[in-house]
């Protein structure tokens, strides 16, 4: 009955065959930035993946969620830091204490809707930014070098570029068929169902709160996860991980690739961070084109570009580049 | 006790600065329901304005007074080309689409000015202290800030309780659909409104400037203050912003100060000096918790009033 | 069966009781309070005074969700749907909200037999089986006012709180509505709030009249149709309104 192979699928296979096989074209050809640059995408991913489940699906416009990638983050680099490497803490540690957050944050801000939502939840991410920059032990707000990736025993090298990659993308698979099968679940219907219309829901006899509180948390604690994953790729946790305008980068990424599907976001975060890499090239090459010279431009002009961009596509193209491939739907 | 004095003055000050962006944004928030991430860009383009201007004038109020002629035009320019498509729209869209006019004028300034910072230097009779009360001195330019400061405020009461574009915006905050069925020009007055909103920001980042530097995302952290003392006072409440303004500029400054030595006085001394920032935002953002939780209108809801 | 109101400006002192098994009509002008009944009696809105009992048991404290779960269904005056779902979507949530707790995260909803086949069944009472795919927001007015009668009665309630179902409906569409009540009778109690005169007359057992948030009278259809007060106050026939005038 149904039709499977679109051209959003088709594009979904196309990326995900990209993904998979990056490692071995990094092998063959030597080009080791590729895992690194791919590898933070994947991560970013997961979270942009999370805050989609929310934002996308339960109606629930978090600005803060940056502060799920710095609890993450500095539950690892503070336990590194004193001496508990394993994995085995680190990772529940980091799990927990996202989700207690983000309990917390839902059962203040759930009571309030729309533009105070996004405002208050703003602000507690603001907190966790400063108590951050608090943190004199764990480096203030210069951040804090983690000097070994958390230890998983014998069970897998956290360090072999290549093996971290494939377990990132194979967390980011895992997150993303976790999300699928709930959004189609009866739990998913209420979230999405509070989103389209609370008040109905609520008369026809849900208790909505407790259900997009469990979401919100169940959101928190995936981006944790990113956060976790964030801080071994980088071996390094600074407050800059969770200041505002990076809560603003993934509300960009997760409607960059289109909000009302489970895969959008990923294709939002690749779209974002492979122009943010080869938008200076392309500048280069183009005034190359044009004026027989190559124009150097700082990697941070393109957001010259891609700041106008996003205007745009919140004018004229809300579905996202999701959208735009398998044909306006939103309209 | 003295030295309690000066802080409530700096609290003060804080408290000013806010108030100068906050009404602008609550302004805009409450009549055209428009989120504007943006607004701190405006207190960043009024610094840099301002500071080329004393450059080129080699005049602080000549300065000031084309950095605040700059601004208000881009403002007005701003609303017209990038604002007004985004009115009607939900809150992510504006979230998003002023996310976006955010990073674009980070990197128009490194563009235009480069990534170093620029300073603005005060005349030298402003670089006095006067002596507010007996024993108590406190830095003349701050004083003008404050007092600059109350009279912008007591003219937008006027401009705001008095006249008739007043009458037009109070309406507008309390009731949109009104004001569009009395036949008003809804297009120019979301352009004023907006202009008004980008001076007061532009104003707040200029007469700043010359206290910290001028620098690319300056505008960012203090914006977020900003909204928090909009959800305090209300959002569409210019008397709601002046208090909270106010109310958070103290907390803020005090908690800094005075909270280390509290730490201090339990835990060791270089846990209490790293403390106080993280310690003072705390306070100031589970005031505005409580807020939302028992006043979610606000403390001074523009519907009420 | 004992509901008791007062103290809300919109509603003044209401006393009102409607019997199991019966069809209750309210009528009266716009701005009588009635919406603020059916608000207070499904608990969207707490009255200031005054109590609501529910078969026999007090539920003036409890919120929407609770009120629902013990039976309590309501429609809305302004149609108010999940409109980027489909019609069974629709009614399919309805009775996933009386089918125990929704915390299940894994199996497909949309595949669950227990979710779609009352749903179907509620659609197809209202005669809205062959729309039961289409995405709300692309149906008719009327369409959207069966789909909220289907969304109400598959809660399987025992009270149905139907305000002004009829409206914005035409006649052909209203003639079918009024069928589709009739079927209703007897099995569930009705609470109806309605202008249109003609459905109210033929399907009401009891009518109560409110004007101003207050009851100026109850009673048998009969009775109400001879009252002088209510034709002047609400049926505002220009021959009553002299002869007191």
């Amino acid at each position: 009955m149904k039709v499977w192979l679109t051209p959003r699928n088709a594009f979904v296979v196309a990326l995900l065959a990209v993904l998979a096989l990056l490692p071995v074209y990094s092998a063959l050809t030597g080009n080791t930035f590729m895992v690194t640059l791919f590898t933070r995408i994947i991560i970013l991913a997961i979270a942009a993946v999370s805050l989609n489940l929310i934002m996308g699906f339960g109606g629930m416009v978090s600005f803060g969620h940056a502060a799920y990638l710095g609890i993450g983050g500095y539950v690892v680099g503070i336990l590194a830091k004193e001496g508990i490497d394993t994995g085995f803490i680190q990772w529940p540690a980091a799990l927990v204490l996202s989700g207690l957050f983000a309990l917390g944050v839902g059962a203040l801000s759930l009571r309030t809707r729309g533009v105070y939502f996004i405002m208050i939840t703003l602000a507690f991410a603001q907190m966790v930014y400063y108590i951050a920059n608090g943190l004199d032990r764990y480096g203030g707000d210069d951040g804090l070098t983690i000097q070994r990736r958390s230890d998983f025993g014998g069970l897998i090298n956290l360090s072999n570029r290549t093996v971290y990659y494939y377990l990132c993308l194979a967390l980011l698979l895992a997150t993303v068929y976790f999300v699928w099968r709930m959004v189609k679940s009866r739990f998913g219907l209420v979230i999405q169902g509070s989103r389209s219309n609370d008040r109905r829901m609520r008369a026809i006899g849900f208790s909505t709160f407790r259900y997009k509180l469990t979401c919100f948390v169940i959101a928190g604690v995936l981006c944790g996860l990113s956060g976790v994953l964030l801080a071994n790729h980088t071996n390094f946790i600074s407050p800059a991980l969770m200041h505002w305008t990076r809560s603003g980068d993934l509300i960009v990424m997760a409607v960059l690739g289109g909000m009302g599907t489970v895969f959008g976001p990923v294709i939002g975060a690749v779209a974002l961070l492979v122009l943010e890499e080869t938008l200076p090239h392309l500048i280069g090459f183009v005034s190359y084109v044009l004026i027989g010279k190559e124009v150097v431009a700082a990697k941070e002009y393109w957001q010259l570009i891609l700041g106008p961009m996003l205007l745009l596509i919140v004018i004229y193209a809300r579905g996202g580049i999701e959208g735009l491939i398998a044909g306006s739907r939103r309209g | 006790m003295l030295y309690l004095i000066e802080q409530c003055l700096n609290g003060m000050q804080l408290g000013m600065l806010l108030f100068l962006l906050a009404a602008g944004l609550t302004l805009i928030f409450g009549i055209m329901d428009l989120v504007n991430l943006a607004h701190g860009s405006l207190y960043m383009l009024g610094a840099y304005f301002a500071a080329t201007f004393v450059e080129l004038t080699d005049s602080f109020l000549a300065g000031i007074g084309l950095g605040l002629g700059a601004t208000l035009v881009a403002g007005i320019v701003l609303e017209m080309i990038a604002i007004r498509p985004l009115y009607g729209r939900d809150h992510l869209d504006h979230v998003l689409g002023t996310f976006g006019l955010l990073i674009f004028f980070n990197e128009f300034v490194r563009l235009i000015w480069g990534p170093a910072g620029l300073t603005i230097s005060l005349p030298s009779q402003m670089l006095t202290a006067v002596q507010v009360l007996p024993g108590v001195y406190y830095p003349l330019y701050r004083l003008v800030i404050i007092l600059t400061t109350l009279v912008v405020a007591l003219l937008l009461y006027i401009l705001v309780m008095r006249t008739r574009i007043g009458m037009l915006i109070r309406a507008g905050a309390s009731n949109r659909e009104m004001v569009g069925a009395l036949g008003v020009n809804i297009k120019l007055l979301y352009t004023l409104v907006f202009g008004l909103g980008a001076a007061l920001a532009g104003f707040a980042g200029m007469i700043q400037a010359p206290l910290a530097f001028v620098q690319i995302g300056m505008g960012e952290n203090i914006l977020i203050l900003a909204f928090v003392v909009i959800i305090i006072g209300g959002i569409g409440s210019i008397r709601g912003a002046f208090v909270a303004a106010i109310i958070v500029g103290l907390i803020d400054t005090m908690g800094r100060v005075f909270l280390p030595d509290l730490v201090r006085h339990f835990l060791s001394y270089s846990a209490g000096s790293s403390a106080g920032p993280a310690l003072s935002s705390m306070l100031i953002y589970t005031l505005m918790a409580l807020v939302l939780i028992f006043r979610p209108e606000g403390l001074f809801p523009a519907s009420s009033k | 069966m004992t509901k008791r109101f007062g103290g809300v400006t919109a509603s003044d002192n209401i006393v009102l009781d409607v019997t199991a098994g019966e069809l209750h009509a309210i009528i009266g002008p716009n701005g009588a309070g009635k919406t603020t009944l059916i608000g207070q009696l499904s608990g969207e809105i707490v009255p200031d005074a005054g109590r609501v009992y529910f078969d026999g048991r007090e539920v003036t404290a409890l919120p929407v969700f609770r009120r629902s779960a013990l039976g309590l269904a309501r429609s809305f005056q302004i149609t108010s749907l999940f409109l980027d779902f489909t019609a069974l979507d629709n009614v399919a949530l309805a009775v996933q909200a009386h089918a125990g707790h929704s915390f299940h995260f894994w199996r497909d909803a949309r595949e669950e037999g227990e979710l779609r086949e009352p749903a179907r069944i509620a659609l197809a009472g209202v005669g809205l089986a062959h729309r039961a795919d289409e995405i709300v927001a692309n149906m008719s007015h009327g369409e959207h006012r069966q789909l909220e009668l289907a969304m109400a009665l598959a809660t399987k309630p025992r009270m149905l709180l139907l305000d002004e179902p009829m409206a914005g409906l035409g006649p052909e569409e209203s003639a079918r509505m009024v069928q589709t009540l009739r079927g209703l009778k007897r099995d569930i109690t009705i609470l109806l709030i309605e202008h249109d005169m003609e459905a109210v007359f033929a399907l009401a057992d009891r009518i109560s009249v409110l004007v101003y948030g207050r009851v100026i009278a109850s009673g048998l259809p009969a009775d109400i149709r001879a009252n002088a007060e209510v034709r002047q106050a609400y049926l505002g026939e220009q021959d009553v309104v002299a002869e007191h005038g």
